[in-house]
């Protein structure tokens, strides 16, 4: 492909601060005219992946290419693209229409065609009648609109947008979701917009770079990443999901929740565990119960406006939500189906625990810093290279963090239907993945423990 | 009678505060050499003073001057250095900011005569002649933390984004420094300025071990000096008023400046609350 179709390309782009990775191996190509939203919940890398391309960051390997030329060594000021800041950052010494000026005086524009292109600019923003007034007498939608026209102005390649609209209420939110999608299709210019909101980057986005922890899960349309997550966190995090454990038991063929089922996906193998996504509304839920597939018991049915928000146990004990136009009674007894077409059947990332350690001695391996207790496997020595593993359901979480051998963090929960699927940071920063049926809430302190029949101990040879 | 108490209280209270300087200001118009004997009414002592004249000769207008130069060269440089260490410090990160806000309190309240002869131990260790140059130094070594102490707030209340977005529409740093950050510290970079002037001028200990031998005189050593002579000389008395009214008439000038901001920043919370109403009525 030509490289003039993309307007930026970001390649194997890595950051950290303070030793601690922020980005990591980061590739993101953007074409001309695209509108991409940079979506993640806070803290996962967004917000500095856009600050580097705007040159207030530089990254610590990899390369951003503007129109094919490396920009790393261009400061901020020469760049050919505008900010438009989370809390606004506007000049409070100046007023309206000279923080829009700003930038064109500093150009040296000739005066005329700054107060023509000013006066533009403020009516693409409706704010014609504010130009005299101070900054600090404006509400925040009005203050978000000047600092938009205020970067706009200067007619930049690519406008860079770190979540604009988080600070205004809703009503006002959705008011300039629909008012920037129209000055982006006026303008024409490339768009990259950062937001933790996943409704907001589904109604503005052209495509969206799901992130999390530093990584770029998926990449596609409001659409894909919608329909097709590629893991279990872009279902979680976009939208409502039912997150399940399953087998894939031939092509279109998938057992979950105690059933068979058929499914459009193929290529994944004879009898390989997988993860199914359904969407809550692709549960269809059958009056006449002999085209149903499952069945359940309705515990809870709450009106959310447009629909009705259902939650059934099924007979084989899952947990799954429903969303229905019909009002369902609790108690009531309910057929399901689904459709092969809404079953979103994705490959496992892993299917235990798995490390690469030392044994400490014969009957000890080290796990996250600390000495755990194994069996003894024959031939097997203090100090050999040994791979560790153990099944998720192996890991025993304790109240207190002194109550295990090593300490740590509950980071991501995901909800499986019948039990919960943590991911938990040890005290030296590994991730560990435990199942378990109790619940557990984000941020809580944790002591690991695991039995020492549990560890399965595998000589490494490398 | 609670009240009337109350009411007694604050009067004495400002009488025992103003009554020595009301003292001074009534008899700076009489000619008599000691204070106390009013002998009619007379601006002799203030021509006397603005001719250089006097029992103290030239040598009390130079003080003067000496003192008013030095004020104003260690005030505006403390401000330069202030303002760019405040700048510095507030970039810093958990404990090395701590422990820098901590560095940059001692010398406040280090007591003067300390700062004073440590100051003169390292000029007599570097060598250095010590004069009018000693003095500046000394004088802005001791201001420069008052100005960072007064830019901080500014810096603090400032937009994190601000000097970034300067950057991001085509200001180059220094460009980002003039047009924007400089506005925003300049009502912290002037309290400070005053702030160290004031202290400049208030000196005695600092000045007193670092003016050297070359028979430099600032006010408060020139006064300290002519005291230990014998009486005072009667031209103080007409200058004691002058700067008391000077510093009367800044000190109405920052309090009305205060005011002003105050009522304009509640106007402009007026006039939003005005348009958002008209707005959420009328256009939207």
């Amino acid at each position: 492909m030509a490289a003039s179709e993309y307007i930026i390309e970001i390649q194997n782009l890595c950051k950290s601060f303070d030793g601690i990775k922020v980005l990591e191996d980061i590739n993101l190509k953007i074409r001309k005219g695209e509108f991409v939203t940079l979506l993640g919940p806070s803290g996962c890398g967004k917000t500095t992946l856009l600050r580097q391309i705007a040159g207030f960051i530089a990254p610590d390997s990899g390369t951003i290419l503007m129109d094919g030329k490396d920009i790393s060594g261009i400061p901020p000021y020469k760049r050919p693209l505008n900010t438009v800041f989370q809390r606004y950052a506007l000049f409070p010494h100046l007023d309206v229409y000279e923080n829009i000026a700003f930038g064109l005086k500093l150009a040296g524009v000739p005066r005329a065609e700054i107060d023509k292109r000013v006066k533009k600019m403020l009516k693409l923003v409706s704010m014609s009648d504010y130009e005299d007034r101070a900054v600090d007498s404006l509400s925040g939608g009005q203050q978000q609109r000047v600092a938009i026209a205020r970067a706009l102005v200067n007619q930049p390649k690519v406008l860079l947008l770190d979540e604009p609209l988080a600070a205004l209420d809703l009503k006002m939110r959705k008011d300039m979701q629909i008012e920037l999608k129209e000055m982006h299709r006026k303008l024409g210019i490339t768009f990259i917009y950062v937001t933790h909101d996943q409704e907001e980057a589904m109604t503005l986005s052209d495509t969206i770079a799901v992130f999390n922890e530093g990584r770029i899960l998926q990449i596609g349309t409001p659409t894909d990443v919608y329909n097709e997550p590629q893991n279990a966190f872009v279902a979680d995090f976009i939208g409502e999901s039912n997150i399940l454990d399953g087998r894939m038991i031939c092509d279109r063929k998938v057992e979950f929740i105690g059933n068979e089922f058929e499914c459009v996906d193929e290529g994944f193998g004879e009898n390989v565990l997988v993860d199914v996504v359904m969407r809550p509304e692709d549960i269809e839920i059958r009056r006449d119960q002999s085209k149903a597939v499952f069945f359940g018991t309705v515990t809870s049915c709450t009106f959310k406006g447009v629909f009705n928000q259902i939650f059934v146990n099924t007979d084989e004990g899952y947990e799954l939500m429903i969303q229905n136009y019909r009002k369902y009674e609790v108690g009531e007894r309910v057929g399901m189906m689904i459709q092969p077409g809404n079953i979103q059947v994705m490959r496992k990332e892993r299917i235990c625990n798995s490390f690469d350690t030392y044994m400490v001695d014969e009957t000890h391996v080290e796990l996250f810093g600390e000495s755990f207790e194994c069996s003894p496997v024959a031939g097997i020595s203090a100090g050999d290279a040994v791979t560790a593993e153990f099944s998720f359901r192996a890991v025993d979480l304790q109240d207190h963090q002194e109550d295990g051998v090593v300490g740590a963090e509950v980071h991501f929960i995901l909800y499986k239907g019948n039990h919960y699927h943590l991911t938990v940071v040890a005290d030296d920063g590994t991730h560990v993945y435990v199942d378990t049926d109790d619940i557990w809430d984000k941020g809580d302190l944790v002591g690991i423990n695991i039995k020492a029949k549990d560890i399965k101990i595998r000589k490494r040879n490398d | 009678m609670k009240r009337f108490f109350a009411q007694a209280y604050i009067w004495v209270l400002l009488i025992l505060l103003y009554s020595p300087l009301i003292l001074i200001a009534v008899f700076s118009f009489t000619e008599s050499k000691v204070l106390g004997s009013w002998t009619g009414f007379s601006t002799r002592l203030y021509e006397n003073l603005f001719a250089g004249g006097g029992s103290g000769s030239g040598s009390l207008l130079s003080a003067i001057e000496n003192t008013l130069l030095i004020a104003l060269v260690a005030s505006v440089v403390s401000m330069i250095l202030g303002t760019i260490a405040a700048i510095g410090i507030f970039n810093l990160k958990g404990r090395k900011k701590q422990a820098m806000t901590f560095l940059n309190s001692i010398p406040m309240i280090n007591p003067d005569v300390i700062t004073g002869v440590s100051l003169f131990l390292l000029f007599v260790f570097l060598h250095f002649t010590q004069g009018y140059v000693s003095v500046i130094l000394a004088h802005i070594t001791f201001c420069t933390p008052y100005v960072v102490l007064s830019v901080m707030p500014k810096l603090s209340q400032m937009n994190p984004n601000i000097y970034e977005a300067a950057l991001d529409l085509g200001a180059t740093p220094s460009q980002a420094l003039r047009k924007v950050l400089i506005p925003q510290l300049r009502p912290g970079m002037v309290s400070g300025l005053i702030l160290a002037f004031t202290m400049s001028l208030d000196d005695f200990a600092v000045t007193f071990f670092t003016r050297g031998t070359i028979g430099l005189d600032t006010l408060s050593t020139y006064i300290y000096t002519d005291a230990r002579k014998g009486g005072l000389t009667p031209e103080l008395r007409p200058l004691m008023t002058l700067i008391f009214l000077l510093v009367l008439i800044l000190l109405l000038v920052i309090n009305i400046r205060q005011v002003k901001a105050k009522k304009k920043a509640e106007k402009n919370e007026k006039v939003r609350r005005y348009f958002n109403s008209r707005a959420y009525s009328g256009r939207l």
